[in-house]
């Protein structure tokens, strides 16, 4: 890449400090949003007009769609909905970021690093969570299944043993440089994420979706590093980082441990839902 | 770039990010998941990166699939983050959501 598509991630990066520094002050916060969607804006049209990149125009056309499904979303939304169209967007976000992690390792198929081929793993079963589990907060919020507690019956026991299987093929594929394995990991990793937000009441699914964006922070870093772009890195590691903090605030502001408001209702009758 | 520097932009960001939104107020706490949330729309560059260099029938359609994707996290954060924050503006005391309104409109 030259110096000067660099350059214009570099801006890009420090226009996200900037926002999220906004977004945290009443005065500065619409600003905020409005730097980030510029830096975000630029690297975008920056990567675009890259020479040599291939698939120029479905790529367009396919931002293109996204777009059209997304602004109308947004804009017509009822405010009373906000809560999960945001979940919405960060669940596909989460999936937009395992599919480049695992494109990429289907690509290179024998990738010669552990580093890079952990951090496929990582972004395949993380974002697959984020992705599930998000889909899950939406349909709680909007009414589509009930907003209280629900405990499966041995979840005690399943919810770890897919964590365990899931995190074992990943690890099974990391080291026979196995492509399917991967993806078996990433598909278990999926149930997972149902697995994980069913237990939470539907008072505590905010806690839950900003946990969620934290994780997508960390998948989308995992890309990065997958692709060796530092832009990606800074974003995601910033996102994961404010969100993690920010998940402990609203937890705080709550009143309720974490903990609690995750795994509260495995311990018995719950306050929240 | 070698393993040792991404690593340090990686703890460099960690901090950055827990220190830029220590003293976030409370009512800011939807609006600032939602901007956050639209950063990570960022992988649309990733996406769009992979995707120029796809080879195969599925590496392109796996590419495109996260570029849309991608395109709705980005933008459609952006977008309702900027809605809940013009509804804030309503909200202050003074000035009743109406006029706020009004006012968003003739802009």
């Amino acid at each position: 890449m030259s110096n000067g598509v660099l350059f214009a991630y570099f801006v890009t990066a420090l226009c996200f400090i900037l926002a999220l520094k906004g977004l945290s002050s009443p005065k500065y916060a619409r600003y905020g949003n409005l730097i980030g969607a510029f830096g975000a804006a630029l690297a975008v049209v920056v990567t675009l007009t890259l020479h040599g990149l291939g698939h120029r125009l479905p790529i367009i056309i396919a931002i293109v769609v996204g777009t059209l499904i997304a602004v109308p979303a947004a804009r017509l939304v009822k405010m009373t909905e906000i809560p999960q169209m945001v979940a919405m967007f960060n669940g596909v976000g989460g999936a937009a970021a395992a599919l480049v992690s695992l494109n990429e390792y289907v690509k290179q198929h024998a990738v010669d690093s552990g580093g890079v081929a952990a951090a496929v793993v990582f972004s395949g079963i993380v974002g697959s969570v984020s992705f599930t589990g998000s889909l899950v907060t939406f349909a709680k919020l909007q009414g589509i299944m009930t907003g209280r507690p629900i405990v499966l019956p041995a979840a005690r026991v399943v919810t770890p043993v897919v964590a365990l299987a899931s995190l074992g093929l990943g690890i099974a594929g990391i080291a026979l440089t196995s492509v399917p394995l991967v993806v078996v990991c990433a598909v278990l990793a999926l149930l997972l994420g149902v697995l994980f937000v069913l237990p939470v009441g539907g008072a505590d699914v905010p806690v839950v979706i900003s946990l969620l964006n934290a994780f997508t922070g960390l998948t989308v870093a995992a890309s990065g590093y997958v692709l060796q772009n530092t832009l990606l890195i800074v974003a995601g590691t910033l996102v994961g980082a404010s969100g993690t903090l920010l998940t402990q605030l609203m937890a705080q502001a709550m009143g309720r441990p974490l903990t609690g408001i995750l795994f509260g209702a495995f311990a018995g009758p719950t306050t929240a839902g | 770039m070698n393993n040792i520097e991404l690593l340090t932009v990686f703890m460099l960001a960690v901090f950055v990010g827990f220190e830029v939104i220590s003293k976030v107020s409370t009512i800011l706490h939807t609006p600032l998941m939602s901007g956050a949330n639209a950063i990570h729309g960022i992988i649309l560059v990733g996406a769009i990166l992979i995707t120029g260099v796809a080879s195969t029938g599925v590496e392109l359609g796996l590419g495109l699939a996260a570029v849309v994707l991608a395109t709705a996290n980005m933008v459609g954060g952006f977008v309702v983050t900027d809605r809940m924050l013009e509804m804030f503006k309503g909200r202050r005391p003074g000035r009743d959501a109406g006029q706020a309104g009004m006012k968003e409109g003739a802009r």
